[in-house]
């Protein structure tokens, strides 16, 4: 038999060893995020901890678009129609008294799985911007109808009497368990999607993203697999609206809009698609850079815009691209400190180049200061001769400090 | 007479004013090994597309082992025991070989709805993928993405994923096209291999290699059949040679 781990410290690490880098990646953003209401004891206020729930909600919305993005090869513009139907039906289900986890939760999620159904069986049928297209169509049909429900608020939104009961109890008033409840969906739905990616249903879908031709010569007809990859999206984004209609106990059409529908893609390709932290990973970055910047100015779109453009240009696989292009280059700490040593004497030898340059063309200036110094000096005859020989004295003093300063700072570059 | 394991009646499919393929009848019995040759242009792509099912004839039917297929699309096809190579390579880049070949296994094992067991390392799909590697001689680059692979090997991997649909039927669309000499030598004793044991319609350009494998010939110009029978035969008739093999050799 296998000698017992010593401490739970080496059990852990030997637990760790066994998880995927996806794995590894995921378990550490969701234990960041699980310190957050602690930190928010030491800071003060429910503000960290409101942020965090919110980040974690649209983590749970991006992981499901992410499979049908990353995984099904299906840009969805209509995914956010998930969030509002998620929290309607749990609301209205609130407002007529029926507010407890047993039957909101469901409805929520039957909601959801119904609306997908109905809308995927006619969307999986066209792929590409025909895909894009009419999907938008349904989210901003999902978006009107919102708008007129009238008897649940119409325009301005339906508020919910509370949070939804877990058996009776007002549990999630309390805002750390709630942050805790929510915590544990993600980490579900994170261990749901990557089992699913990797199930022999998974290597269909991702073998149709593939090569669709080749799947079908093969026998798989795509278009069973496709839709029930876009229902279970649909119903997973359906948990996410349930849960922020619940932290917000209110929920309206704007839930629904396709801006909303476009924020998820934005996360999503922020984050980096084929990686399943990659949308977590952009769910926070995305919300972290709109809370800091709307803080900045009211026009911090016009900041998150360009980001965005430059994240798309340079960092095609998102956040998680740019990871993992650093580890296939496989640098050990001590070779990235000495790439990083190699990159700043590039810089301070450019920068020295420079500097050489620029000293040359400083004593040239000083030269040239000089000869109408005298000139003027001569001119005004032999009573400023004092006067220019002081300026002329003092002048080239300056310049012999300076070139020497100059040379001494080179010399200690160049000795690094 | 036994029932063909291809039969052809009639089948007919035009562009436009272009009569494709006009009117062609043909049997091929279990297990032969037929070829069917013709100048560029003659029709034998689409001949293959429709029987595979990636395009509707106008007319006629198609019959595989005594059940009618003309309306079946390709997937159906496929569980049939029509299996396919393309003229161009069709894999998926972004699968490993293996993973490549187990997509076909599992497409004829049991249910493809399973959600939650991992599929990597599945016995029951890797044995026989593996299997097929072997006879292609592949069995090295088992863990090599396909999209990283030679085009040879490309090839190679694409007729592995046909022999792992256990087919009853092997279309090959020019399994040689854009490969080298040695790979050409290759595949035609993977393939001479394979011969008896499954029924094979092959289309291919190499002359070498269609003399080397097939059972009988058909000659395919401008859309029509005008000649079947043994490479000797076909040799040596006198509207083939005037049609197709005059200007070759």
């Amino acid at each position: 038999m296998d000698a017992p781990p010593r401490s739970i410290k080496d059990a852990a690490a030997a637990a760790l060893r066994t998880l995927t880098f996806d794995q590894r990646m995921a378990a550490g953003l969701l234990a960041l995020m699980a310190l957050l209401p602690l930190l928010s004891l030491v800071v003060g206020g429910s503000y960290l901890v409101l942020v965090g729930e919110r980040v974690m909600i649209f983590a749970i919305a991006a992981l499901s678009l992410e499979l049908l993005i990353g995984v099904g090869g299906l840009v969805s513009f209509g995914h956010a129609a998930y969030l509002g139907i998620g929290a309607y039906a749990a609301g209205i289900l609130a407002s007529h008294g029926f507010g407890t986890l047993a039957i909101a939760l469901p409805a929520a999620l039957l909601g959801s799985a119904l609306f997908a159904l109905a809308t995927g069986a006619v969307a999986v049928r066209t792929r590409g911007v025909y895909f894009i297209m009419i999907t938008l169509a349904f989210g901003q049909m999902a978006f009107f109808i919102g708008t007129s429900l009238a008897p649940y608020g119409g325009d301005d939104g339906l508020s919910w009497p509370t949070r939804t009961l877990v058996l009776g109890t007002r549990l999630l008033k309390s805002e750390t368990a709630f942050f805790y409840v929510i915590l544990l969906l993600l980490a579900a739905t994170y261990v749901v999607v990557s089992r699913l990616v990797a199930s022999r249903f998974g290597r269909v879908l991702r073998g149709l993203t593939d090569n669709e031709t080749r799947m079908q010569a093969i026998g798989f007809t795509p278009y069973p697999y496709r839709l029930t990859a876009y229902v279970i999206a649909g119903t997973l984004c359906g948990l996410a609206g349930f849960l922020l209609g619940n932290q917000a106990e209110f929920v309206s059409p704007a839930y629904m809009h396709w801006q909303r529908s476009g924020e998820l893609i934005i996360m999503v390709l922020l984050g980096g698609t084929g990686t399943l932290y990659g949308p977590i990973l952009g769910a926070t970055a995305f919300l972290l850079l709109e809370e800091m910047l709307s803080r900045l100015t009211e026009h911090w779109k016009a900041i998150l815009g360009p980001v965005l453009v430059l994240v798309v240009l340079f960092a095609r696989g998102g956040i998680a691209g740019a990871i993992e292009a650093w580890r296939r280059r496989r640098m050990t700490p001590a070779q990235l400190l000495a790439a990083a040593d190699l990159l700043a004497r590039q810089v301070i030898a450019e920068g020295a180049m420079r500097w050489r340059l620029w000293s040359r063309v400083l004593s040239r200036r000083i030269d040239w200061l000089m000869q109408l110094a005298k000139g003027a000096a001569m001119q005004a005859g032999a009573r400023r001769q004092h006067l220019q020989m002081t300026l002329s004295r003092g002048l080239t003093t300056l310049r012999l400090s300076a070139e020497r300063g100059i040379a001494l700072a080179l010399a200690r570059w160049r000795r690094r | 007479m036994s029932v063909p394991m291809l039969r052809l009646e009639h089948l007919a499919k035009s562009f436009g004013a272009l009569k494709v393929t006009d009117g062609i009848d043909l049997d091929i019995p279990v297990g032969e090994t037929h070829a069917i040759i013709g100048p560029n242009g003659a029709g034998k792509t689409t001949l293959i597309h429709q029987i595979a099912g990636s395009l509707a004839p106008d007319a006629g039917r198609i019959i595989l082992d005594d059940r009618d297929v003309t309306h079946l699309p390709m997937p159906a096809r496929a569980h049939l025991g029509l299996a396919r190579s393309f003229q161009i390579t069709h894999v998926l880049p972004r699968f490993t070989a293996l993973e490549n070949v187990a997509l076909a296994v599992q497409a004829r094992s049991g249910s493809s709805f399973r959600f939650w067991q991992p599929v990597a390392g599945e016995a029951a799909l890797d044995v026989p993928a593996l299997e097929a590697l072997a006879v292609v001689d592949l069995t090295s680059r088992a863990h090599t993405r396909a999209g990283s692979l030679s085009h040879g090997e490309k090839r190679r991997l694409e007729l592995a994923i046909a022999l792992a649909q256990a087919p009853k039927l092997l279309l090959l669309d020019e399994p040689m096209a854009g490969a080298g000499a040695e790979e050409s030598r290759r595949l035609v004793a993977t393939l001479e291999g394979l011969k008896g044991r499954y029924t094979i319609l092959l289309v291919e350009h190499d002359m070498q290699a269609v003399f080397a494998l097939a059972d009988r010939i058909s000659v395919m110009v401008e859309g029509r059949i005008i000649a079947t029978g043994s490479p000797q035969a076909v040799r040596a008739d006198p509207a083939v040679r005037a049609a197709y093999l005059g200007e070759a050799a």
